[in-house]
């Protein structure tokens, strides 16, 4: 076994790329040993995804090699780098996998859909096979179940079980946290361990700090497609990684700005609504901040799009500003007061093909226009100063959004609500996919409203945001809120506790 | 170098290529680039293009409305049977098929909107419907003045004089179905680059659920595209039988291919690479440029087809594999 650690070495040399004349990455080197598990770090448009891709083989580097096991490779697709022992799990784990194909088919599939394959599926053999690399990823069932069935979670076991499977010698996690609850998660870091012991290198992409620190051994930090910094996890903290992100201090991570309450702006009277909404009752005043936490599950989402109208409510009564709200569809809902801004910010927050022109004018259309046509002056406008008021970087307000980083994107997808002169902003994981500068742009914006006398309700699993942003933070739990906490009487094993009780109570 | 000639050509393309067919019909024929021959070829186009401008406003909501041709057929037969049949002044004579292709568009509306039937299933119903009340209402006979009817007499009607002209007529040397596609077109363009309404289809055909969460109420702004699609279809009938003098059966069957592919073609102009007008208006254009050059040239009707189809299939590759080079980001 240590004879294998020691051979299974891999090592990118001098790596650079370009596209278009931008230059992605310059000089980078990166290596990784058999059996550690790697952070690579970076915020958005760093150049790890390039680099990545790059290793499994989707884009060929301009310069420099590869070395795996030592001897040098190009890697011109992806097959050629999977032959080397070079795996991916995407972030996206339906695009890698045949949904109403079996576990087991899809475990093997490389080997079922390469030409070497055996003419006859032997079935009893092959389910079997499965049922023992299920076993190795702590997976308890059928191979015979169709992918569709499974969870998120499920389905990215099933993708680790075809790292084994192929005999992986190296794999890329790209966030495979970001869509996991806790528990989920929990699960994820001891399949690690197992890749790890198994003598397989592991490069870890991660936004979460924390979970960096837990379980990665060496951390790689990039910055403006340079390798800024590699360590071993002993010999640095939190501040440092944050600090060779931003290249700069990172002050402060949670600005607070100090606002006066008012009177209460938005309340919710046991509203219900399905299964995932039990009756929730909760007031937001003028001015505060008020976090919903919960375990991924628990109906933050479910939440908020029925304050949105998004969904709609069985039962229960909301008013905004002491009117009873009409949440009969999102129009109602904006003309109520209230403004959202969604979890799944691509497909939901903004119009990723639209410019940014016109993503920012989508709930204003009706106010600059006149006699139906649209004034290009009001809706430039109101443009120009978003951009400039949320520090939206974007070369033009032209751009297409599909085009800015995720927090600019965020931004997009806040600026437009500006100009509705909402009363309630509801924010649902807004910090997803954003990275590290931009996660605190956006808590500086959310301040700035609070500040202007909004409500905002901020719904996140993220339990350090709402201990470090919130007036007041809620416990969700199983759609019901199950605990109140004013600012700074909670901790994070506090929150979790509550997030995660109710739920033992019913299982 | 390569960097650079990409891009314009995927821009420009598409207007290169009309520019070089016409170059081509003008140079082996010299009867091509005269003035009556240019607006003979408008005045062919101009029926195809309302249609396709109803097809634009379905695609620019991510619908399709597969019905519109059936709409010319009902359409034109209505529009004959109302001064044949039954003598109705010239208002009533344009008004009622318009009110028959905004139902014909409130009817798919419903199926899709309200009871959520995929677009291309729901108007390929509406479109079997559609074309089978056609033929009831009118027998199954082409309408003409004064038909011999079923019952022995003849119908008392004709064909209204000043309704000819619209399809017939000129204005200053210029036909008059050509100054009415011309003004559909700049007016529709006008309403999807300028008005409020247009703008909300675009998002709307963007991401829907992005749409609604912006507060748009996005299922009436998809039941007025099909109902502004219908209606369109109906004027491409109304002018159908303006110009043919007469209510053809089934007058309507061939439009929604040639409006379709118009508007296929229209996604690769200036690489568009989505329904818009002056991109459907030249798609337009091309159609009928080629065959009335073609047709010059003593090819045959069906072979018309097969080159029109592989300029379609052209159009479609470039607009795609230009699509596809932009979503991978290079």
């Amino acid at each position: 076994m240590a004879a294998v650690e020691q051979a299974s070495v891999l090592n990118m040399k001098n790596i650079s790329k370009s596209f278009a004349g931008v230059q992605a990455l310059k000089n980078v080197d990166f290596n990784v040993r058999g059996g550690e598990i790697h952070a690579l770090l970076g915020a958005n448009g760093a150049g790890k995804s390039t680099l990545m891709k790059i290793l499994s083989g989707a884009y060929e580097t301009d310069e420099g090699a590869i070395e795996v096991a030592g001897g040098a490779h190009v890697f011109r697709s992806p097959a050629e780098s999977k032959k080397a022992g070079i795996h991916c799990v995407y972030q996206e784990v339906d695009t890698s996998l045949v949904a109403h194909l079996s576990v087991s088919e899809n475990i093997f599939l490389d080997r079922l859909a390469t030409s070497g394959a055996e003419a006859w599926l032997r079935w009893g053999k092959l389910h079997e096979e499965a049922g023992k690399v299920l076993e190795r990823v702590g997976l308890t069932l059928s191979p015979r179940t169709l992918v569709r069935d499974l969870t998120l979670s499920e389905k990215q076991l099933v993708l680790i079980a075809r790292l084994f499977a192929e005999n992986a010698k190296f794999v890329i996690l790209d966030e495979p946290t970001a869509p996991l609850s806790l528990e989920e998660a929990e699960k994820l870091f001891g399949i690690m361990q197992g890749l790890k012991t198994a003598g397989i290198g592991v490069i870890f992409i991660s936004h979460r700090l924390p979970e960096v620190f837990r379980i990665c051994d060496r951390i790689t930090v990039m910055r403006d497609g340079e390798r800024v910094l590699t360590e071993d996890r002993e010999n640095i903290d939190a501040a440092g990684v944050v600090r060779a992100m931003l290249g700069r201090s990172f002050e402060e991570e949670y600005p607070k700005l100090e606002t006066k309450l008012g009177e209460p702006v938005l309340q919710v009277r046991g509203l219900k609504s399905g299964r995932r909404v039990r009756g929730v009752d909760l007031d937001v005043r003028r001015g505060e901040i008020v976090a919903v936490v919960g375990l991924v599950g628990a109906g933050k989402t479910e939440l908020s799009r029925v304050l949105f109208g998004a969904d709609q409510a069985d039962k229960g009564a909301v008013t905004v500003g002491g009117k009873p709200a009409d949440l009969r569809s999102p129009a109602e809902a904006v003309r109520s007061g209230i403004a959202l801004v969604p979890e799944e910010r691509r497909k939901e927050g903004i119009l990723v093909r639209e410019s940014v022109l016109h993503n920012l004018s989508v709930p204003l259309l009706k106010s600059i226009s006149r006699l139906g046509f649209l004034s290009r002056k009001s809706e430039r406008g109101y443009a120009d100063k978003q951009i400039a008021d949320l520090g939206i970087k974007t070369p033009s307000v032209s751009q297409i959004t599909a085009f800015l980083s995720g927090g600019n994107q965020q931004k997009v997808a806040i600026g437009k609500w500006i100009g509705t002169e909402a009363d309630v902003y509801l924010f649902d994981e807004p910090t997803k996919g954003v990275d590290v500068g931009a996660k605190s742009d956006i808590f500086r914006i959310i301040g700035k409203l609070a500040q202007e006398g909004k409500g905002i309700l901020y719904l996140t699993c993220e339990f350090a945001e709402a201990l470090g942003l919130a007036d007041r933070i809620l416990v969700m739990c199983d759609g019901a809120i199950v605990k109140s906490f004013n600012r700074g009487e909670a901790t994070q094993e506090d929150l979790l506790y509550y997030a995660s009780a109710g739920r033992e109570e019913l299982a | 170098m390569k960097n650079r000639l990409l891009p314009f050509t995927f821009k420009y393309g598409a207007l290169i290529f009309i520019g070089l067919v016409i170059l081509f019909f003008s140079l082996t024929n010299e009867y091509f680039f005269t003035y009556s021959n240019i607006t003979d070829i408008l005045r062919s186009i101009s029926i195809v293009t309302f249609v396709a401008i109803g097809v634009t406003i379905s695609l620019t909501v991510d619908g399709f409305d597969l019905s519109v041709g059936a709409t010319v057929s009902l359409s034109t037969v209505i529009t004959a049977t109302m001064m044949v049949w039954y003598e109705m002044p010239l208002v009533v004579v344009l008004v009622v098929p318009l009110l028959v292709g905004a139902l014909v568009g409130l009817l798919n509306a419903l199926l899709i909107v309200k009871i959520r039937i995929p677009d291309l299933l729901a108007t390929l119903a509406v479109m079997y419907i559609v074309n089978g009340i056609h033929k009831t209402y009118t027998k199954g006979y082409s309408i003409y003045s004064n038909m011999p009817l079923p019952d022995g007499s003849t119908a008392p009607g004709v064909m209204d004089k000043s309704f000819l002209w619209i399809g017939q007529g000129k204005l200053l040397g210029v036909p008059f179905p050509v100054i009415l596609m011309l003004l559909a077109v700049i007016g529709a363009h006008v309403f999807f680059k300028y008005t409020r309404w247009g703008r909300q289809m675009i998002i709307t055909g963007g991401n829907e659920e992005a749409a609604r969460l912006s507060g748009l109420k996005v299922k009436r702004v998809r039941a007025l595209a099909y109902v502004a699609s219908g209606v369109f279809a109906a004027i491409g009938g109304i002018l159908f039988a303006s110009r043919i003098g007469s209510g053809q059966i089934d007058a309507g069957a061939p439009m929604l291919m040639e409006s379709v592919a118009a508007v296929f073609v229209g996604y690769s102009v200036f690489a568009a690479g989505r329904p818009n007008i002056v991109g459907t208006f030249f798609g337009a254009v091309l159609m009928g440029v080629l065959v009335n050059g073609l047709t010059m040239m003593n090819v045959q009707y069906y072979t018309n087809d097969i080159i029109k189809g592989a300029v379609l299939v052209l159009a479609l590759a470039v607009t795609f594999i230009h699509l596809n080079r932009r979503k991978a980001g290079r």
